[in-house]
């Protein structure tokens, strides 16, 4: 691409257009969660019983505590997002850096909880959680598919947030051009949303 | 390929072909953020898997002359499935939009380039690793996948052939399908020219935005079912598995939600095509210009809702089956309403036989009988005794085959002289297409016979009465062949040594023919005001 070339695309940039675009990708993503919720809430129908007793082992303040830290990130992302339309590029940058701080917490406490329940034997295709109940076994099949398909956002959405502090820092972001950071700040959002979904599917319905 | 420009010619601005960016060679193609380059890449490997896709069909057919002889059942299950996923994922469902729409949907809107260049890039490559995935799953691990295409559970979990790898590639080609699709319609909505309403839209555009929404909503799930399929086969999960309680009908469920519609992605943009050529070539505006940009939609919408019809004898529900019915005859009006209006279109017309027009005639007939097969195979009764025989593929093949290749080649003889700046011989264009539609006649209309007398598919051998039917298929494959070759080789040559092309040879109102041929890298010197639809021949007449 040639200088000519390149100024034409600078000529042309289109933040409507890059934001529609956000959008399209955002619902493509709810239809891929919406395919999951659409297993589960099938198999809840099918095994009420054995998903009741299922999710009453889940830890509630655990999951409680996890909600809290991505709500909280969601407002750190939003008011990191006002900084820099304000051109307050350093109170932007700390921001941001909180939100992926309260990210990788999110994942450790994740971790964490997952690592008690197979330290319990439960998890896919282990005898403990092969003996048990067909609608047991279907609840913990989904909830590591589910919880890890999340989890695996949230690691995406903190690596799109360490370049976007790479690109505030070298200026590239700033108070002219943010609409990279607000689309990440919207994904960040999907993310948040979808996990305010798992949380009472998964840990208060009982 | 760099050379089939207009080199010598004389002209005020050079044609993509010659303006290689800032790279050179190889690398001035791969890299490149040109959505005509980037379209001609995928015409390249489309065409590609499309050879290979008619080499397996090829020895199914050859297989079917002497069973038993010529291969072992599990290589032919093999070859169904290959056929079928490369068929489907790597030819019909990305061929017009990623090459057609990549390459004309920015000029026919007035646009210099999609909305994200480089988002467009990142999709090709994606394809490319997708497609790669898939070929490398067919020579690796436990052999080639013999699942079908639909890796249906729970046999998907248990066979022990190469099936995670070659799921893991289609759900890569999904992802490359979404871009694809976020990035027309972003296009559409925000690059269209001063004056480009959207009831001055092409219909190819239409088609295609269409076709993208479709893209963007149903392929997530389908990327959600092959990611199931993954975790079943690391780590037992048992989601689809009946011994740990999951439910494989609702695989089948998971899987149609996505692969009802993505006929709706084969069909649609052929469709446009359709409605952009026959206007052309019957000198006339088109018939009924809303009804078939909101016909179009409607498919979309209605074509969403109708998985179920594939699931009659599954067990489902008798209540769903009885739904699914009612939509799937629902989904036949706005198809018809097209078809009606392609006619209407012709019906006083100042018709000129040319290629591209031949194409859509096959196109309108053959869709014709693929859209009323289907009627009857989507009917409840009928549907317990074709269900799983050879009428079915026969029904698709008219439709796939029969209406988006068909479709295709539309495209192919309609946009070729802009797109290369040369003419291919358009005799032997006509006699390819004659040939090709003698012998896909006499292939397919002889599978719907055997499906009809009860043949089922995917056996790879028959019981003696079918002999003679199989025997016609067999025979009618390979004059399809011919024709096919024969097409192929006539506008290879005309890449070559064809004749130079004139800007707008066929003397089309849409924007692509108002600029050189070959076009120059950035479409339009300058954006154009549009003023008029895309059939106003009379204003194209006027302006000389």
């Amino acid at each position: 691409m040639d200088e000519a070339k390149e100024a034409v695309f600078e000529e042309a940039r289109d933040y409507t257009g890059a934001k529609l675009g956000m959008w399209l990708f955002i619902l493509s993503e709810l239809l891929l969660f919406g395919g999951m919720f659409i297993l589960y809430s099938g198999y809840r129908y099918k095994n009420p019983a054995d998903f009741h007793h299922a999710s009453r082992e889940l830890e509630v303040v655990l999951g409680t505590l996890n909600t809290i830290i991505l709500l909280t990130s969601s407002l750190s992302v939003a008011t990191s997002i006002a900084a820099i339309q304000k051109g307050q590029r350093k109170l932007s940058m700390v921001l941001l850096m909180a939100t992926m701080a309260l990210g990788l917490l999110f994942l450790a406490n994740k971790g964490f909880e997952w690592g008690t329940k197979i330290e319990h034997g439960i998890y896919p295709n282990s005898p403990t959680l092969l003996a048990r109940s067909k609608g047991e076994i279907l609840f913990f099949g989904l909830y590591y598919v589910m919880t890890g398909l999340h989890g695996l956002h949230v690691l995406v959405g903190v690596c799109v947030f360490s370049v976007m502090l790479i690109l505030i820092a070298k200026g590239t972001l700033n108070q002219m051009r943010f609409v990279p950071l607000e689309n990440a700040g919207l994904y960040w959002h999907l993310v948040d949303i979808i996990w305010i979904f798992l949380y009472p599917l998964f840990y208060l319905i009982t | 390929m760099t050379s089939t420009g207009a080199m010598e010619s004389i002209r005020p601005r050079i044609s993509f072909y010659e303006d290689h960016g800032k790279y050179r060679g190889i690398l001035s193609w791969i890299l490149t953020l040109d959505h005509k380059r980037i379209g001609l890449l995928y015409f390249i490997f489309v065409m590609a898997f499309f050879f290979s896709g008619v080499v397996l069909g090829f020895f199914m057919r050859l297989q079917m002359l002497a069973p038993g002889t010529i291969m072992k059942p599990q290589t032919y299950n093999s070859l169904f499935t290959l056929h079928g996923i490369i068929m489907i994922f790597l030819v019909v469902i990305p061929a017009i939009p990623t090459i057609f729409g990549n390459f004309f949907l920015p000029i026919q809107i007035g646009a210099r380039d999609v909305a994200f260049p480089r988002i467009n890039l990142l999709s090709w490559w994606l394809y490319i690793t997708g497609a790669i995935i898939v070929v490398i799953s067919v020579f690796t691990g436990g052999g080639p996948p013999d699942t079908g295409w639909t890796f249906y559970a729970p046999y998907s979990l248990r066979t022990t052939v190469n099936v995670p790898l070659a799921v893991f590639g289609v759900f890569i080609l999904g992802m490359s399908s979404i871009l694809t699709g976020i990035n027309l319609v972003t296009t559409t909505h925000r690059l269209r020219a001063p004056g480009m309403t959207w009831n001055r839209l092409p219909l190819f555009v239409w088609a295609i935005y269409s076709t993208s929404w479709v893209q963007i909503l149903v392929t997530p799930v389908i990327g959600i079912t092959l990611i199931l399929i993954i975790m079943e086969r690391f780590f037992g999960v048992g989601v689809f598995d009946p011994a740990k309680g999951g439910d494989p009908i609702l695989y089948q469920h998971m899987f149609w939600i996505y692969s009802h519609p993505a006929t709706y992605i084969m069909i649609l943009p052929a469709m446009g095509v359709i409605s952009d050529v026959v206007p052309v070539f019957a000198r006339k505006r088109i018939f009924g210009y809303m009804a078939i940009a909101i016909s179009g939609v409607a498919i979309a919408a209605v074509g969403s809702l109708v998985w179920g019809h594939h699931m009659f004898v599954s067990g489902q529900s008798d209540f769903a089956d009885i739904l699914f019915s009612l939509l799937t005859f629902l989904v036949a009006i706005p198809s018809a309403i097209k078809v009606f209006n392609w006619v209407a279109t012709l019906y006083k017309g100042s018709i000129v036989i040319e290629p591209p027009l031949l194409f859509c005639l096959a196109f309108i007939f053959l869709f014709s009988i693929g859209g009323l097969t289907g009627l009857i195979q989507g009917a409840l009764a009928p549907n317990m005794h074709l269900h799983d025989t050879y009428w079915i593929p026969g029904h698709f093949h008219y439709i796939i085959f029969g209406g988006m290749g068909f479709g295709l080649f539309a495209a192919f003889h309609y946009w070729f002289p802009k797109m290369f700046g040369r003419m291919y011989n358009r005799k032997m264009a006509m006699r390819a297409w004659a040939v090709m539609l003698v012998g896909f006649n006499i292939f397919y209309f002889s599978m719907l016979l055997l499906g009809w007398e009860g043949m089922p598919r995917r056996y790879y051998d028959y019981l003696p009465q079918f002999r003679s039917l199989h025997l016609t298929a067999t025979f009618g494959s390979w004059i399809l062949i011919a024709g096919l070759i024969l097409m192929f080789a006539n506008l290879f040559r005309g890449l070559f040594k064809g004749e130079k092309a004139e800007d707008n040879p066929w003397g089309g109102a849409t924007l692509e023919w108002q600029i050189p041929s070959p076009p120059p890298t950035e479409n339009f010197e300058k954006i154009p005001g549009i003023r008029h639809g895309p059939h106003d021949f009379k204003e194209l007449e006027n302006n000389g």
